[in-house]
């Protein structure tokens, strides 16, 4: 078992690095997402990793220990009716507005892909949509390259995955599914830290932000929020978690599903 | 209550199916091949069938091509359960009617979240 005041130093890194609420107490959890990475990388325990990284491993190891402890968005279609609205209703709408513009979409933690690639499987099904830019970033390089590969194994495909978008959109390779270059290549992918300035990347008419918040301290979601308004194109909807909560800048604009826009919107920027 | 009929050869699968269908709401009757199971949707049409593929007598796929070809046959939902993992397989199955297509090794959260899809659970 990894000593408290190791958990606790390992606590405080991930809440600098990342802005990551991290429980010092949950032993167990702490243990069980540190100990492959500490095989991975050679440590003869979690304990010899956390040591390595009080005295000074390099960056790459400090990051790897900071990613494993953020739990990614892991199902396709994970509240599958959200899609629907999205593919049928919401990107359309938005498509209209751009008139001919094109509608830029952002997953902002994307994990391995299923939730940026749900979308885009569904869209890639319905050309009269106008034109899409598909944008997905994580904080771990792990997931961003598990992402592009665009490869899940058996059990993957089975979490959230109809059969029929399967057939459809994977073929078979080895033990493992393979997502079509067609769906592949509608998805640019970015290494992002939230926590970081994200003055400068750019504007956005979709932002899925599913079930992160809850991962954050209080003080780095205000800050996200806050990050995410600024991306956030004029007229542009936030789409969040069930249990994720806003805070005053949005309001919620669906019934049925947690989409936001902007409480006060700002005037379209002369391009 | 929801009634669903397992059709597996294996009495170990239908013993896992059963226990995961149960906690799901589910009002489970088995079968071990398709000739039993189609003698059972003769008799009562279940509202989901769980479906293996390789059995003897009648195997998963002349079942499933069976029931849709019969009296009342469109009302049950049909999901696959099979150790095929082909696309093609696949392909196949939901081509002659199966609503959805599970591939063994599953586990309640995959029984759970295909039926979930289909309007079955909540």
């Amino acid at each position: 078992m990894i000593p408290a005041q190791d958990r606790e130093f390992l606590a405080s890194l991930c809440l600098a690095r990342a802005g990551l609420r991290v429980d010092a107490e949950k032993a167990y959890l702490i243990e069980s997402r540190l100990a492959p990475l500490a095989r991975r990388e050679c440590f003869s325990s979690s304990e010899a990793f956390i040591d390595a990284l009080r005295h000074g491993a390099d960056d790459r190891l400090v990051w790897a220990a900071v990613e494993a402890m953020a739990l990614p968005e892991s199902e396709f279609f994970r509240d599958h009716h959200v899609f629907s609205i999205l593919a049928e209703e919401v990107v359309p709408a938005l498509a209209r507005a751009r008139g001919g513009e094109p509608v830029r979409i952002w997953s902002a933690a994307c994990g391995a892909g299923q939730e940026i690639y749900s979308l885009a499987m569904l869209l890639a099904d319905a050309p009269g949509v106008g034109r899409i830019e598909l944008f997905a970033s994580d904080l771990s390089e792990r997931s961003l390259e598990k992402a592009q590969s665009g490869r899940y194994s058996q059990f993957e495909v089975q979490r959230g995955l109809p059969a029929r978008m399967l057939v459809r959109h994977f073929e078979k390779d080895g033990e493992s599914f393979v997502l079509s270059p067609r769906v592949r290549q509608m998805v640019r992918w970015r290494r992002v830290n939230l926590m970081d300035d994200l003055s400068r990347i750019g504007q956005f008419d979709l932002i899925l932000c599913r079930n992160v918040l809850g991962q954050l301290a209080p003080e780095a979601g205000a800050r996200l929020l806050d990050q995410i308004g600024s991306a956030l194109a004029p007229g542009g909807g936030l789409l969040l978690g069930h249990n994720d909560s806003a805070g005053k800048a949005f309001v919620r604009v669906a019934p049925d599903m947690a989409l936001y826009a902007a409480a006060e919107p700002r005037a379209r920027s002369a391009a | 209550m929801q009634t669903c009929l397992v059709v597996d050869d294996s009495r170990v699968i239908r013993k896992v199916s059963r226990r995961i269908l149960e906690d799901l709401g589910f009002e489970v009757a088995e079968a071990s091949d398709g000739v039993e199971a189609m003698a059972w949707c003769s008799a009562v049409m279940p509202d989901l069938v769980l479906l293996d593929w390789r059995m003897p007598a009648m195997d998963g796929l002349e079942f499933l091509k069976k029931l849709r070809g019969g009296p009342g046959g469109d009302h049950p939902k049909v999901v696959f359960c099979s150790v095929e993992n082909e696309i093609e397989s696949i392909r196949e199955a939901l081509d002659a009617g199966a609503d959805e297509y599970i591939m063994k090794p599953f586990d309640g959260g995959i029984i759970a979240g295909k039926l979930g899809y289909l309007g079955l659970v909540g």
